[in-house]
């Protein structure tokens, strides 16, 4: 994706045309960036800096998260990271209930980054924020030296306000409540994986990367008793699973065949060896609510991605043997659901 | 699921098998598959739980990572540390530990050139890419691997490169199957052949090992329903009395293989004896360059340099890891578990001293391994791979 001129930040291009040490310095070329790059796309509107932003953050209780981002290549099929350092933080945010009302922004460049690719990546933070309806109101730059840093490190936080309903979250899982996933799943893993081009498979695959609030402030707004929230990122929907039911003795049962995978991501995970279920996501989540609303909150989400769907149920609560996630194939047999090991490794034969 | 391979997972297929199993069982056989894909496939899919009780499946030594030697490893290691070397290998042989305990992931860590690479022909590629480098790439595999790594040995020699090297630790299958039958204690009565090897060597050269033993031996898929059809062709073959090379997988596998892989791995390599982590060594088991190739071998290249101590010799059993990473209990059976002899579960170590992330022995690592499957795929009991029904 190119920046047009006129459309994009409208920074000159550096003679170097690359980010140098200096940028970080505190000099003039951090004040050019700044000024040229930074506050036009961010604000604040009457370009004075101070050292930290005031929000008006009204009654009621706040949210607060923070995560960073470190992806290869920086920008993938449906997305890149700054797209992404707005929309997981988002996300975080949206698992509690919470609509975000500001959001900092910290970036860590590494000397010898094209200023074109800072360029593009800043404005598409500025594009995903403005959809999200959340302002970057605070925010840093740093300068590492080359072969320090894989391009561009972005580390988000945002501030949220919750809404008026009970807490969402885990310890409000109950037993008998529904599992439901908003789409299906694996599609940000193996997107990235053949973006780097490094296992010699190519696919027409997009990360799924995409803001969940819609989906949650629908959920909320029709009223369903959400009593948990997870978003599927790294490790996939079996990290997700079984932290929730680690975190509160929960037996959860699961229908392997209930869970929607692509076939082009199941079938690049048969090729691989990977697990689709561990494989990472950026615009899906798990919920848990009373089985009386599954069929509703599932028609809800469905209007978000057609493939979402209820995948299991909390069979057992309070178990002195701590959590457990149990699959059911489509034999009828039972198996435990393990975690990944960190890095998922291709295997050999 | 995988439209590729949906037909070979159809529920009512697999039904259909099992119900036919039962039926056709008068008394209790022991089989061994033979690959550890197939293992994982099985507990995977819970197939060991639709057998008839008394059929016993018994998990071979088919993981290309868990038989490795520990000595490869540390060669591996300490070729890696070289700072001019980018050390290349499949992805799980670098969690194995060599027999200090330590991994490739761990050397990598520690600021070692490590890769990742799914096909020996990318090794060529970062070779071209790097010439002032040297590219070592840790070839491991059974027969499956080893056309690659000799299409990758035959490529390099052609274009004449100078800077890369192959560690070469590829194992036969058959001469394994034999060990495992002439052992005493071993209670294989029939046998699961790995499909993929049999893709590319053939089923013929299954034969004399059936002859000489009176086994049945089928060679078999990965599927569900390829591993239950092979099952039920394995069990109809011993009610029978019968002994044969059977092929319940003809999709990928012919008698005589793939020609061209044969030819392929017959004109880089010649067998060789070989040892088997855990196991032993078994004669003409292994494959090493035969010149002209085996300039490019890495036995070559001189290590010797202060800082890094020598490699120092595997244990008897050579998979239990240094006493400094687990104080309380560091038994490893890793050597009877590919042996089929125990069960990963009958390991005093499997679960509490040993698991995926820190692992004794290499069965625990590989995505191939026997006791990583019993972990990641049986329940909290621990049942598997024993008929219950």
């Amino acid at each position: 994706m190119e920046i047009t001129p006129g459309v994009g930040c409208p920074m000159p291009s550096d003679p170097a045309d690359r980010v140098q040490l200096g940028h970080g310095g505190g000099g003039g070329l951090s004040q050019r960036l700044i000024e040229e790059l930074l506050v036009p796309a961010f604000g604040p509107a009457d370009g004075v800096l101070h050292d930290a932003a005031t929000l008006a953050a009204g009654p009621g209780e706040l949210a607060f998260t923070t995560d960073s981002y470190v992806v290869r290549p920086l920008v993938f099929p449906g997305g890149d990271i700054g797209r992404l350092a707005v929309i997981g933080t988002v996300n975080d945010l949206a698992m509690v209930g919470a609509c975000p009302l500001a959001l900092s922004l910290a970036l860590i460049l590494e000397e010898g980054l094209a200023m074109a690719m800072l360029r593009q990546i800043v404005a598409a933070i500025r594009t995903v924020a403005a959809e999200c309806g959340v302002p970057v109101v605070t925010g840093d730059t740093k300068v590492v030296e080359r072969g320090k840093g894989d391009g561009i490190f972005i580390t988000t936080s945002a501030v949220g306000r919750l809404g008026p309903g009970p807490a969402i979250g885990p310890p409000a899982v109950q037993l008998g409540d529904a599992i439901l996933v908003s789409g299906d799943l694996g599609r940000h893993g193996v997107a990235i994986l053949a973006a780097r081009q490094e296992l010699g498979f190519s696919t027409d695959l997009q990360s799924d990367l995409a803001s969940l609030l819609p989906a949650v402030q629908a959920l909320l707004t029709e009223g369903l008793a959400v009593h948990a929230l997870r978003d599927l990122t790294r490790g996939g929907l079996a990290s997700a699973l079984t932290e929730i039911a680690r975190g509160g003795g929960l037996e959860l049962r699961i229908k392997e065949a209930a869970v929607p995978i692509a076939p082009a991501v199941a079938n690049a995970c048969a090729l691989l060896g990977l697990d689709p279920l561990a494989m990472a996501n950026e615009g899906r989540l798990v919920l848990f609510l009373p089985t009386a609303q599954a069929e509703q909150a599932r028609a809800v989400l469905q209007t978000f991605q057609p493939e979402a769907a209820i995948i299991g149920t909390v069979a057992a609560a309070g178990s002195a043997l701590g959590g457990i996630v149990l699959l059911e194939n489509a034999y009828g047999v039972l198996r435990r659901l393990t975690l990944g090991q960190g890095e998922q490794l291709p295997r050999i034969c | 699921m995988s439209a590729l391979l949906e037909p070979y997972r159809r529920p009512e297929q697999v039904r259909r098998l099992a119900a036919e199993l039962h039926q056709v069982i008068t008394r209790p056989w022991t089989l061994m598959e033979v690959c550890g894909g197939q293992t994982h496939a099985i507990l995977r899919h819970g197939l060991d739980r639709l057998l008839p009780r008394g059929l016993e499946l018994i998990h071979g030594p088919g993981c290309p990572i868990c038989v490795t030697p520990a000595a490869a490893i540390d060669r591996a290691l300490e070729l890696a540390a070289r700072p001019e070397v980018i050390l290349c290998s499949y992805g799980d042989m670098l969690r194995v530990p060599g027999s200090a305990g330590r991994s490739l992931l761990e050397q990598r860590a520690e600021g070692a050139n490590v890769r990742v690479v799914a096909s020996p022909l990318d090794v060529l590629a970062i070779a071209r890419d790097h010439p002032g480098r040297r590219v070592v790439f840790f070839a491991v595999g059974f027969e499956t691997t080893a056309p690659a790594t000799a299409l990758l040995a035959h490529q390099a020699w052609r274009a004449g490169l100078t800077n890369l090297a192959l560690l070469v630790v590829h194992v036969r299958i058959p001469p394994a199957m034999e060990a495992l039958l002439a052992a005493p204690e071993g209670r294989v009565q029939g046998f699961l052949a790995a499909g993929h090897v049999c893709a590319v060597m053939g089923s013929e050269e299954l034969e004399p090992i059936c002859h000489r033993f009176r086994v049945p031996v089928v060679v078999t898929g990965f599927e569900p329903v390829d591993l239950l059809e092979g099952v039920l062709r394995c069990v109809r073959q011993l009610e029978r009395g019968e002994s044969r090379v059977e092929n319940a997988y003809t999709r990928a596998s012919q008698p005589r293989g793939n020609a061209a892989a044969r030819a392929l791995i017959a004109r880089v390599f010649e067998p060789v004896d070989q040892e088997w982590r855990g196991l032993g060594v078994f004669p003409a088991s292994g494959l090493r360059l035969r010149p002209p190739y085996d300039a490019l071998d890495a036995g070559s290249i001189q290590v010797s340099f202060p800082g890094i101590p020598a490699a120092s010799p595997g244990s008897p059993s050579g998979h239990g890891r240094s006493p400094r990473h687990n104080t309380v209990a560091s038994v490893c059976i890793s050597g009877r578990v590919l042996q089929g002899l125990d069960r990963p579960t009958d390991c005093p170590s499997f679960g509490t001293a040993c698991t995926p992330e820190r692992p004794l022995g290499a069965p625990m690592v590989s995505a191939e391994g026997a006791c990583a499957a019993y972990w990641h795929y049986c329940q909290r009991d621990g049942s598997a791979a024993t008929g219950e029904s």
